[in-house]
């Protein structure tokens, strides 16, 4: 069974990077523009990574990683959150809000799927 | 455009991007001090430099460093925004945008970024460095090793937070043969267990001369909360006095990334997509899953094994009513599809005016109401040069100095005014400016000597003002940079025709212009009235029909070689289409008139029918037939035949000119 990945960004053409990348790597990707449509589609099914951006209109990813957090379905599922060089703090506020890991941007598709096999539990 | 190209999908995200920290740059230079406008501008700045980066935009990336640090310092409170700051910023918006496009010129960067520097002095540290060049050392030797000895404990959230250890040992594994132990010496009792909860301890044995980065790389996401010994083992019989690696600890981020090459690629332009609320396609959907049903049952009808019989042709009946009604909700929500705020537009003319009131020295504001009217796409692309046209005439000639303001008693910042609203199947835009309006001495001074108007003929005000519409007409006395860039108002006028719409002029001495686009909603489906001429069917938009009437062989008589027809006590000239089009069969006995007006001239059209209203989709001529005059273009009539669409300003401008030449023989 391929491991299904939920991507959540709100600029288009990094969720069309990583799809390709994902998708490439035989992964099957959901997509979500923002936090609110994050967390819906988390509610819905149990996902085996979600890869996220922190800087989101309607919710951004530290709250809509609070609030998957507290979603049973996705009990223990590794999330990912995408950042840049300049914001250390964030990192912090990601990793306490519940985030397993980061990657930081801008990255490589080789990075990417790095990343992903080394947190999908097998 | 490929759709499966990110670089194609950031063109587009990168043209918003900039649209948008344009907009915010704008209102900064309004309110300096406003700190959430440097926050967006910041922001917008990051992201594009991040996502450039990413898909191998590296120019645009590393000159988008240098503005963004330059944010970031004012945002931080090191340096000051400033008039200066924010238009340097503006026109480096310019160059981003070049850049997107892949056709920037080389030297443009250096100047802007020399101004920057100039207007946001550096602050000791060396302000801008190309970004994301790593300064890490290159893959240190690790010292002779034989393997490591490690315990480590993880965070007791670290399974709820999605780390999972089997994986962290299977990735141990990885790098070396390995010996694991789990103490499970933690735990509490079952019945005070969380599963959640990791309490386990590991120790592991680590076999191979693997670099200390490596291990500490598979911990890299709970290195900071967790707590780990890592000592070397030494290889049983020393030989050299390398002490055990005592590298600081690696930085904890991806490694540097590798530059993609900025191929030469073909560049499409971002504005070729629309955006869609999705609501919009739900309609839509919805139209098409009944067209689907209702496709079934004419197909369930056209199978049936029995002959068309009364009870069939009444579902037939049915059924093509359902299809028309389908469709035509399918026509109108298509065509909303295609709308796109007017806003979008507006939006671009706050930056004209920020740059007209740097060039010309004068204080310009700039208000815009309606910006919420929607309007089609292409129309809306149409429109832009147009109306750049127009407000840069409006502040170059219209609007007056400050100083020639106050002496007229107005307020010393000139106005230029934007409207949209939506009448009827039209927009209305309208340019307004408060200057010194336009001055008829000198247009009609400079259409004489043009040869327009001969002296001392008269002309009705209105006719005066639409001089300015004649190719090579300028009343400004100096051609400055503004309005001497080769387009002119002739130019203006036709492409607001090419969009079926009109233009007009109001213009008072002393307190200024205003000049009112019309432009149909939509370009692809006009409401048309259907005429027969001879054999041939014809389409005239119903928007141009004034009346339609009887031609009286007692008219007809008595306006043989006059052409002219009495329209409640005004003469209307009129043109035979049958002898315009060469029309052979033998002519109706009850010709008919129809009176078509544009921009207050009137034109009768004599045809042999009028067949009645018709939903015209305009197909456009093909390249062979585009010189043909007196059409606009084509469309095809339910029964697969051709009709022509009439070209009304043609048609008309013909009509008076005929009249005028009769004038003056007769």
């Amino acid at each position: 069974m391929t491991a299904s990945i939920l991507t959540v960004d709100d600029s288009a053409s990094l969720r069309l990077a990583t799809r390709i990348a994902l998708t490439g790597a035989g992964y099957t990707v959901a997509e979500a523009s923002d936090g609110v449509e994050g967390l819906a589609k988390a509610r819905g099914c149990r996902f085996d990574l979600i890869i996220t951006d922190l800087n989101m209109p309607n919710m951004d990813g530290l709250t809509m990683i609070r609030q998957i957090r507290q979603l049973p379905i996705q009990t223990g599922t590794p999330i990912i959150f995408l950042s840049t060089e300049s914001d250390d703090g964030l990192k912090q506020q990601a990793k306490a809000a519940g985030a397993t890991g980061w990657l930081v941007k801008p990255f490589q598709p080789e990075q990417l799927l790095r990343i992903t096999q080394k947190v999908l539990a097998r | 455009m490929s759709e499966q190209d990110p670089a194609a999908a950031f063109r587009i995200e990168a043209a918003d991007l900039l649209d948008g920290i344009e907009q915010a740059l704008l209102d900064l230079a309004i309110q300096l001090d406003d700190r959430d406008l440097v926050d967006t501008v910041f922001r917008g700045l990051h992201t594009l430099k991040g996502s450039g980066a990413m898909f191998g935009f590296d120019a645009l990336a590393a000159f988008t460093h240098h503005c963004e640090t330059a944010f970031d310092r004012v945002r931080k409170g090191q340096a000051q925004a400033s008039a200066e700051l924010v238009h340097v910023i503006l026109s480096a918006m310019d160059h981003m945008r070049a850049l997107v496009d892949g056709d920037a010129p080389e030297a443009a960067s250096d100047a802007i970024l020399a101004r920057l520097h100039a207007a946001l002095p550096a602050d000791g540290a060396p302000a801008a460095r190309s970004p994301d060049i790593s300064d890490a050392a290159p893959g240190q030797r690790a010292p002779e090793i034989a393997g490591w000895r490690l315990a480590f404990r993880l965070p007791p959230d670290a399974m709820a937070n999605g780390t999972n250890p089997l994986a962290l040992l299977d990735e141990l594994r990885g790098l070396g043969a390995c010996r694991v132990r789990a103490l499970a010496s933690d735990l509490p009792a079952l019945d005070g267990l969380n599963p959640q909860h990791c309490l386990i301890r590991w120790e592991v044995e680590l076999d191979g001369a693997i670099p200390r980065e490596a291990i500490e790389d598979v911990f890299i996401f709970v290195m900071d909360d967790m707590e780990m010994q890592l000592e070397p083992v030494t290889p049983s019989v020393p030989d050299t006095v390398n002490a055990p690696s005592s590298l600081p600890p690696p930085a904890v981020s991806e490694p540097v990334t590798h530059k993609v090459e900025t191929a030469a690629r073909a560049v499409p332009r971002a504005g070729e997509s629309v955006r869609v609320p999705a609501e919009r396609l739900d309609v839509l959907m919805d139209r098409v899953g009944e067209l689907v049903i209702v496709q079934s049952r004419l197909s369930q009808l056209a199978n049936s094994p029995f002959s068309v019989t009364a009870g069939n042709a009444i579902v037939l009946r049915s059924i093509a009513e359902e299809i028309e009604r389908l469709v035509s909700e399918m026509r109108d929500t298509m065509m909303v599809l295609r709308m796109v705020p007017i806003a979008t537009l507006f939006g671009r003319f706050r930056r004209l005016i920020h740059d007209l009131a740097r060039e010309t020295g004068k204080d310009i504001e700039l208000v815009t109401d309606g910006e919420a009217t929607e309007v089609d796409k292409t129309v809306a692309e149409q429109l832009a040069d147009p109306i750049v046209h127009l407000i840069r005439n409006a502040c170059d000639h219209g609007l007056e100095t400050a100083a020639e303001r106050v002496a007229a008693g107005k307020p010393p910042a000139g106005r230029v005014t934007l409207t949209a609203a939506h009448a009827g199947g039209e927009v209305l835009i309208t340019i307004t400016d408060d200057g010194r309006g336009i001055d008829r001495d000198r247009v009609r001074a400079k259409a004489e000597a043009n040869g327009l108007v001969q002296p001392g003929q008269a002309l009705s005000d209105p006719d005066l003002l639409h001089m300015i519409f004649h190719p090579g007409f300028s009343t400004a006395a100096q051609v400055t940079s503004l309005s001497g860039r080769g387009v002119g108002m002739d130019v203006v006028k036709r492409t607001i025709e090419g969009l079926r719409g009109t233009i007009d002029i109001a213009s008072v001495a002393g307190a200024g212009s205003t000049f009112t686009l019309r432009i149909p909603l939509t370009l692809a489906i006009i409401e048309g009235l259907l005429v027969r001429v001879g054999t041939g069917r014809y389409v005239i938009p119903l928007t141009a029909v004034e009346e339609c009437l009887e031609l009286t062989a007692h008219d007809d008589d008595r306006s043989r070689g006059r052409s002219m027809i009495r329209l409640r006590d005004a003469l209307v000239p009129f043109l035979r289409l049958r002898d315009l089009f060469g029309s052979t069969s033998a002519p109706d006995d009850h010709q008919k008139i129809v009176v078509i007006a544009t921009g207050g001239e009137r034109v009768g059209l004599v045809v042999d029918q009028i067949i009645g209203s018709h939903q015209t989709v305009i197909k456009s001529m093909s390249a062979v037939h585009r010189p043909v005059t007196s059409f606009s273009g084509a469309t095809i009539l339910g029964d697969g035949s051709v009709a022509l669409i009439l070209d009304i300003m043609h048609l008309v401008a013909l009509g008076q000119h005929r009249e005028a030449r009769l004038r003056a023989v007769g």
